[in-house]
């Protein structure tokens, strides 16, 4: 596969130097012709050159300090390290045996770490340099970038720029894939601090129905950055499982943006649990362009040390009659802090679009933070929206009521709050996922039937 | 087993139980009964350990020890059982987890071996039949969606697993129809021994022609001012409470 690979230091994401490396890999002789492609990473180079990355004078970035982070020397996606089969071993899911295994290295797709089970006439993986170039061209065309849209910032601007190491995948017509794509997205920061930049952009054609379920890893103790893109397309009945596990050290931090186009109906489920790291920032973006979508986010935070955990969501209705469903909750301790802010936009042809927004958080101590935002734009006369918000801590009536019954306050505390996550925990449609997680859960609070 | 002795206690500023003595002895039913507000569920809250309540004067001992010296938890392991009037709703723990963590805390505090599964789901077969509940019910979200009636079984049936020394009873036939009632009525009476007591507190005298006290007491005021047996309980369904007030109004004046 003919991937780019670059490598180059720099303090604090010097530009010269970036501008020189993206420049002399979208100007060679194997790049002629890519054309939405480079002009996407020269416009990423151009627009992350004007921005740099965000600070918290950007309205959207106002409680997430991700310039913080990145101040310190980092390598760029060196994609050919070590990292070897034995490594990837230590990590994998539960049910990888029976899954598609998708390996990125510093940013950049590893076919020969990576185990792909199910056949070429249900499940396409090409680079994107090839993709936009063959029979995926007009959809290459038309959606790579799209997120742009969205967020016009220096840090989706800067994984623009990097496009053309990206990634393309599409679940065929008519298939229903079998084995669920695990993609984890590995940083090797044994000897140095990595940034890089995956991007991938996934098609999922009519009628397909396909799960994909995504972790990041850090190897090593330096520091490590993810700076992701995904974009889905979502065809005409098809259905797509979105699920992030996200638990890492608090040397690991990451900006993740999955971005949806449900283009025809079609339903899309999407779980996101995070459980620890460094500053998480996590978008996730449906745009309902067709009648009829529904589409359903879930979230789960259940963080502490440190942690710094951001979920920006947005739902956006172009087209009557869709339904969206969002419910993230929290559970924050130490000195942890989380941020949710939901945007839902209904625009004007999206009559009786029902969009539920939900966020519910439960601080367990003095020093955690949450900082939570609803944003409703409504630009239709015939539409159900409704939002609202909890921050508390448990329920003294429900802790009275198992005390009264002989059981310990740690212990009632433990089942309250593991009660309050198994809400989230339960959409996950991916059994040794769910079990997994459900695990991880309960041993950090420490609850035992 | 449980000596109550001058009992005052208040909620913010608002003083609700002004003097309470009674004594209960294994194998026996005490009624509670009084108007509302006469402070009945505060004195089922303060032997249980809500935290709302302040006590300001009195002893209260359970098997020679002091209640007040014991948290709500250990309380329950001791041998103490509050049915609540308003059972809570805990969505995402089932019944059945519910119950086999409260089975299994009280069993190490006790230094006991937890229950194994078999074991366990033995016992709440046999348990289920006295209040007639179903494992279906059980495995559901603790009280979420149940009935008023359902929700008062799965109290008893709760009771009927714990096994405690003392039950108290808290208006558990409020909301409840007669068919319900005399479901939950039988479930406490095929509970009872010659070991345990019953605190039945109750505003109406129905409930008490199915689990028929030994003593019945009137509580008014936050204190217990008249004491008799379950004819009692009749006499004040016949004239209504008050009769009471009149009784204690000739007294005032005497």
């Amino acid at each position: 596969m003919d991937f780019f690979v670059i490598t180059c230091k720099t303090k604090t994401l010097k530009m010269s130097e970036l501008k020189d490396l993206i420049q002399d890999k979208i100007s060679k002789e194997s790049f002629s012709g890519n054309g939405s492609l480079k002009a996407l990473s020269q416009k990423g180079l151009q627009l992350f050159n004007e921005q740099g990355i965000p600070t918290v004078k950007h309205e959207e970035w106002r409680y997430t300090r991700i310039s913080a982070v990145l101040n310190k020397d980092f390598s760029y996606a060196k994609g050919a390290t070590a990292v070897t089969a034995k490594d990837v071993e230590e990590f994998r899911l539960p049910g990888h045996e029976n899954a598609n295994e998708l390996v990125f290295v510093n940013g950049i797709y590893h076919a020969e770490l990576s185990m792909i089970r199910s056949s070429a006439d249900e499940l396409v993986i090409i680079p994107l340099s090839e993709a936009v170039k063959g029979e995926y061209k007009s959809i290459v065309d038309s959606n790579l970038g799209h997120s742009a849209n969205y967020h016009k910032d220096g840090i989706n601007a800067l994984n623009n720029a990097f496009a053309y190491q990206g990634l393309f995948i599409s679940i065929k017509k008519n298939k229903s894939v079998e084995h669920p794509l695990y993609c984890y997205y590995i940083n090797d920061a044994r000897s140095e601090n990595v940034l890089s930049q995956p991007r991938t952009l996934i098609h999922v054609a009519a009628n397909a129905e396909v799960k994909i379920v995504e972790e990041e890893v850090t190897i090593g103790s330096s520091d490590s950055f993810i700076n992701k893109i995904s974009e889905i397309i979502v065809e005409e009945n098809a259905q797509v499982h979105l699920y992030k596990i996200q638990n890492e050290d608090s040397h690991s931090s990451c900006v993740k943006t999955t971005h949806v186009r449900q283009v025809g109906v079609s339903k899309v489920n999407s779980v996101t649990i995070t459980l620890n790291g460094g500053v998480i920032r996590n978008n996730l973006n449906f745009i309902l362009e067709a009648s009829g979508c529904e589409s359903n986010m879930y979230g789960l935070y259940c963080v502490k040390g440190n942690t710094h955990v951001d979920n920006h969501t947005i739902v956006d209705n172009k087209m009557p009659n869709s339904l969206s469903n969002e419910l993230y909750k929290g559970i924050i301790d130490e000195n942890a802090t989380a941020v949710f802010n939901g945007k839902i936009f209904v625009r004007p042809d999206a009559q009786k679009t029902n969009a539920y927004q939900s966020n519910k958080n439960i601080l367990l101590s003095d020093t955690a933070t949450i900082n939570t935002k609803p944003q409703l734009e409504i630009f239709a006369d015939d539409v159900k929206c409704s939002h609202g918000c909890t921050i508390g801590r448990l329920d003294e009536e429900a802790l009275f009521y198992l005390r009264s019954r002989g059981i310990g306050e740690k212990a009632a505390k433990a089942l309250l709050l593991h009660a309050f996550a198994i809400e989230i925990l339960e959409k996950i449609e991916l059994e040794p996922i769910r079990q997994y997680v459900d695990q991880i859960i309960s041993e950090r609070l420490d609850f035992k039937i | 087993m449980l000596s109550i002795k001058n009992l005052q206690a208040r909620i913010e500023e608002k003083e609700i139980l002004t003097g309470i003595n009674l004594d209960i002895k294994p194998g026996e039913v005490h009624a509670i009964m009084g108007p509302n507000g006469s402070g009945k569920s505060t004195l089922a809250s303060v032997l249980a350990g809500r935290s709302d309540y302040e006590v300001t004067a009195g002893s209260v001992e359970f098997f020679g020890k002091d209640l007040f010296e014991l948290s709500a938890e250990d309380r329950a392991r001791e041998g103490l059982f509050l049915a609540f009037q308003y059972p809570v709703e805990i969505p995402g723990v089932s019944t059945t987890n519910f119950v086999k963590t409260a089975v299994n805390e009280i069993r190490k505090y006790r230094g006991e071996e937890p229950m194994d599964a078999v074991a366990f789901l033995k016992l709440m077969k046999e348990r289920m039949k006295l209040v007639n509940i179903d494992q279906a019910l059980l495995s559901r979200s603790l009280n979420e969606g149940f009935s008023g009636g359902e929700k008062k079984r799965n109290e008893i049936f709760q009771m009927a697993m714990l096994e405690p020394k003392l039950a108290i009873l808290d208006e558990t036939d409020s909301g409840l129809d007669i068919d319900a009632l005399r479901i939950v009525a039988e479930g406490v009476n095929k509970l009872r021994t010659k070991d345990n007591a019953t605190l039945v507190i109750t505003h109406y005298q129905r409930l008490l022609d199915y689990i028929v006290p030994d003593f019945v007491h009137i509580l008014y005021k936050g204190r217990i001012v008249k004491t008799g047996g379950k004819e009692l309980a009749l006499e004040l369904e016949e004239k209504g409470y008050d009769f009471i007030k009149e009784e204690l109004g000739e007294e005032v004046e005497a």
